[in-house]
């Protein structure tokens, strides 16, 4: 039982984690590296708001860190990747740099040890099906369940979640529709950031902010979106809940070291079985012609 | 009003040399060996001169690796099309094979490195060749989870010295076969590989970047030649991983560490992609710098990525593009 | 017909079947191809002809049917088995190996197993015999070997000359039988003029050619057979003068007029 219900919390994390990087890649096909520095940036930030300011809420802190993590998004793009569109290895080397840059940055301004903590939005935990389970990861799982339900709705019902959908699957035709595909980019950077933004300040509560947790988050958003096939909506929900339920089995059987294996022989496997990934679009087709 | 526009005409002394008539005075084979011999000579008599700075000769050495592992990523980027992101784990593997024939199986280091080459480049290649269908953003993100999947395997199986490493690798005999030792490989690789990539067969494996179905309708199967070249490319950076186990004494899980990825990819952008030397020059730039920012700690890491991000947006040519077009030709502003 | 044509068939398709998600690109083609002919095949945007070469030369894999060679089942093999058997094609995007001189693209076919295996040249892969041979081929399907042209980047090079490119690396293999898709596409009246003789001339060498075209005229001039797909499906085939007339094919070029 235990396994279940701590396999679907872990499960909803990933996916959390990693939502931002799907809707970057989906919507304008740039990997966006940056990923996991950005998610630690939201938390520093919020941290810094509640610690340097007296008083300050906390509901109000994380606005302001999301709200900076988007804007941090779309500076990204408007003033670095929009002059190497197109350029598959500058743009990895480029959104990894700024990762590193940004990381590496804040480790050097101080974030280091475990004195950084954002607190938990409610204290106390409840009993479920035999299990304890703090208030903090009931709330991730209510907010996970909400994101996704927010996003299908954005991206299916609104002006421009439907514009961001068309560039997303033909980019040229849109534009002859008018959509404008730089600044839809800076959109979906900007809404993709915002969401590890989001991410961090549900999940960071649960544990540390620390530079190491940065990588993590990427490797980890990588690894989700990936095997459920780059820019996969539905694939990166079941891939997060296969990566979820294997590692919290590893935990339960062999040991907590294998976490990260796991993960890492889940990617080196599917791509072997299958490169494009569980819902991969057809690769064929879309390179020949 | 005036137009002015811009103009750039090739030097006399470069049309002069283009053909075989270059050798037909001294300022002209100077002009085409100029450069070359002021690499090797300069390369060659280096260690001479760290005799007076004797904290440098570290520093030298590592350059030196770092390049061999700089022209290892620009020859997979630029020349077949992969881009490998995770140059680490072919470091990595190299560090630990020869440290295991050494102080495992007490190799002596004339043996252990040679060995620890080619066979860390086949169990390299033998690694990576699931990934070799995979191509752009595929291909970098799972070369990047290879050294953080060592350093997880060995952390977690306890193997190889666990977290400690191993220890006790028999050092170089003498300071000047330290230095010798990588500075002649270097060179022969980097002339090596400028060859190779003009050769046939190096034409072929340019072809794959270029337009990989064609390849493939002209009967030549595409993952034999990815194979092949990321063979070249993991036998340089195991060599270099190698020499760095025997120059440290030591192979740990610092062998799997992010600088031995990002550096290169620094050096390759910066010295200028696609020109084999200038990631040499790149890095020859770039170490050295990283040793004066010692100060900074963890800061270097954001000098590196400012730099890098400021020069594939800004200067994507890079250093060594630039110097190859003032060195053979002239600017000057014409009317239009 | 063609008077070196022989009555042997050198590639049958058997009931060729590719659908991609829900749309049928391609159902149930078969058709045999003679050895020593021009093939044609004809019909409207989007009615399946290179997914056909595509499944054929082995760059996509069909969901049902068999391609065989000379009797040997190539249905399954990728695309440098079936290439090395002497199978190849040209593509309708022109891809040059853009970094390289219009004579160093033919290195990459020169270099590879089949050539070397076929290939007459001295020592059998010195550096210079390769470029030699590269300029030979090259003279043959229309560079001046004097002019600069030969030595030109590949992707400095007008559309007319990365056809002939195309075609050139396709020729360097010495291949049996040469899918061409669309080499008259994009090409000027006098650049066709100036490449149907070349297309002759392949014929003369005994090579088989099948064509996908959509410029008809210059087509039925080369062409020995014709055959005429839509929406995935084999309509017609037979003469030119026979294809042409059949109501279907006018059908789908023009639409139907009972409506």
């Amino acid at each position: 039982m235990e396994i279940i219900v701590y396999g679907i919390i872990n499960s909803i994390t990933l996916s959390l984690i990693s939502l931002g990087f799907t809707l970057v890649y989906s919507i304008s096909r740039l990997p966006n590296f940056a990923h996991g520095a950005l998610y630690i940036t939201t938390g520093y930030i919020a941290w810094l708001f509640m610690n340097k300011f007296e008083g300050f809420p906390y509901p109000f802190a994380i606005f302001i860190a999301i709200a900076i993590t988007c804007i941090i998004g779309a500076l990204i793009y408007r003033f670095i990747l929009i002059r190497i569109r197109g350029m598959e290895i500058s743009e990895i080397i480029a959104t990894y740099a700024i990762g590193l840059a940004i990381l590496e940055g804040l480790r050097w301004g101080g974030l280091r040890g475990m004195t950084f903590t954002l607190p938990t939005f409610s204290a106390g935990s409840v009993n479920i099906l035999g299990t304890n389970i703090d208030h903090q990861r009931l709330i991730v799982v209510g907010v996970g369940i909400c994101t996704f339900i927010l996003l299908y709705l954005f991206t299916h019902f609104n002006k421009i979640g439907l514009a961001l959908r068309g560039i997303a699957q033909d980019e040229r035709a849109a534009m002859m529709l008018g959509i404008d595909s730089d600044t839809t980019a800076i959109i979906s950077l900007a809404i993709g950031s915002g969401l590890a933004g989001f991410a961090a300040v549900v999940l960071l509560p649960l544990g540390n902010i620390i530079v190491e947790a940065g990588y993590n988050v990427l490797i980890f958003a990588i690894a989700v979106c990936v095997i459920g096939g780059l820019g996969s909506w539905g694939g990166t929900i079941l891939a997060s809940f296969i990566i979820g339920f294997a590692q919290i089995l590893t935990e339960a059987f062999l040991s907590s070291h294998y976490q990260m294996v796991v993960a890492l022989l889940a990617i080196i496997i599917t791509l072997l079985i299958k490169p494009s990934g569980i819902f991969g679009k057809q690769k064929e087709l879309e390179e020949r012609v | 009003m005036e137009m002015m526009r811009k103009e750039r005409i090739d030097r006399g002394i470069k049309v002069r040399t283009e053909g075989i008539y270059a050798i037909s005075s001294y300022r002209e084979i100077l002009y085409l060996m100029g450069p070359r011999l002021l690499l090797i000579v300069g390369v060659l008599v280096l260690p001479l001169f760290l005799e007076l700075a004797p904290y440098w000769k570290r520093v030298v050495n590592i350059m030196f690796v770092y390049s061999l592992l700089a022209l290892a990523f620009d020859f997979l980027a630029n020349y077949v099309g992969l881009v490998c992101l995770g140059g680490a784990f072919f470091v990595g593997v190299g560090g630990y094979l020869s440290a295991i024939f050494n102080v495992y199986l007490h190799l002596p280091i004339y043996l252990s490195i040679p060995l620890a080459t080619i066979l860390g480049a086949f169990f390299c290649t033998l690694t990576v060749m699931p990934c070799l269908p995979l191509r752009g953003v595929y291909f970098a993100i799972v070369t990047l989870m290879y050294p953080l999947l060592a350093t997880r395997v060995i952390e977690a199986l306890n193997i190889l010295g666990g977290t400690n490493g191993i220890t006790g690798v028999d050092s170089f005999p003498h300071e000047y076969v330290e230095h010798y030792a990588i500075i002649v490989f270097m060179l022969l690789f980097l002339f090596g590989m400028r060859r190779f990539v003009n050769q046939d067969i190096g034409l072929v494996i340019r072809g794959v970047k270029d337009n990989d179905q064609a390849v493939r309708a002209s009967g030549i199967s595409v993952t034999y030649m990815k194979t092949l070249a990321v063979f070249i490319a993991s036998f340089m950076c195991c060599f270099g991983g190698a020499y760095i186990a025997h120059l440290y004494m030591w192979a740990g899980l610092s062998l799997f560490a992010l600088d031995f990825s990002i550096i290169p990819i620094a050096s390759v952008v910066i010295g200028g992609g696609g020109t084999l030397v200038g990631a040499v020059i790149g890095s020859f730039i770039l170490v050295p710098l990283s040793e004066f920012l010692r100060f900074f700690g963890t800061f270097r890491i954001v000098i590196y990525c400012a730099a890098l991000t400021g020069f594939i947006v800004l200067k994507s040519e890079g250093l060594m593009v630039y110097l190859q077009r003032k060195y053979h030709q002239f600017e000057r502003w014409v009317r239009v | 017909m063609g008077k070196g044509m022989k009555d042997n068939i050198i590639i049958s398709i058997k009931g060729i079947t590719k659908s991609f998600g829900g749309l049928k690109a391609l159902m149930d083609v078969s058709f045999d191809v003679y050895e020593g002919e021009i093939y044609g095949i004809i019909g409207p945007n989007g009615s399946g002809k290179t997914t056909l070469i595509n499944c054929i030369t082995g760059f996509i894999r069909p969901d049902s049917g068999h391609v065989s060679f000379r009797g040997h089942d190539i249905t399954h093999m990728p695309p440098h088995r079936i290439a090395h058997m002497g199978i190849t094609r040209t593509f309708q995007i022109m891809r040059p190996y853009y970094s390289l001189p219009a004579f160093k693209n033919l290195i990459v076919p020169l270099w590879s197993p089949r050539a070397r295996k076929t290939g007459g040249w001295r020592g059998g892969g010195k550096h210079g015999d390769r470029d030699t041979v590269a300029v030979d081929i090259l003279e043959e399907i229309g560079f001046e070997r004097d002019s600069r042209v030969p030595y030109k980047l590949a992707s400095t090079l007008p559309t007319g000359y990365q056809k002939r490119l195309e075609l050139a690396r396709c020729i360097a293999l010495r291949p049996e039988i040469i899918f061409c898709d669309e080499v008259f596409s994009g090409l000027s009246m006098s650049e066709i003029a100036s490449m149907l003789p070349l297309i002759e001339k392949l014929k003369m060498d005994g090579i088989t050619l099948i064509m996908v075209e959509h410029r008809l005229r210059e087509l039925f001039r080369v062409a020995d057979r014709v055959m005429a797909l839509n929406f995935g499906e084999k309509i017609a085939e037979g003469y030119y003068s026979e294809v042409i007339e059949d109501k279907r094919v006018k059908e789908a070029y023009l639409g139907s007029e009972e409506v």
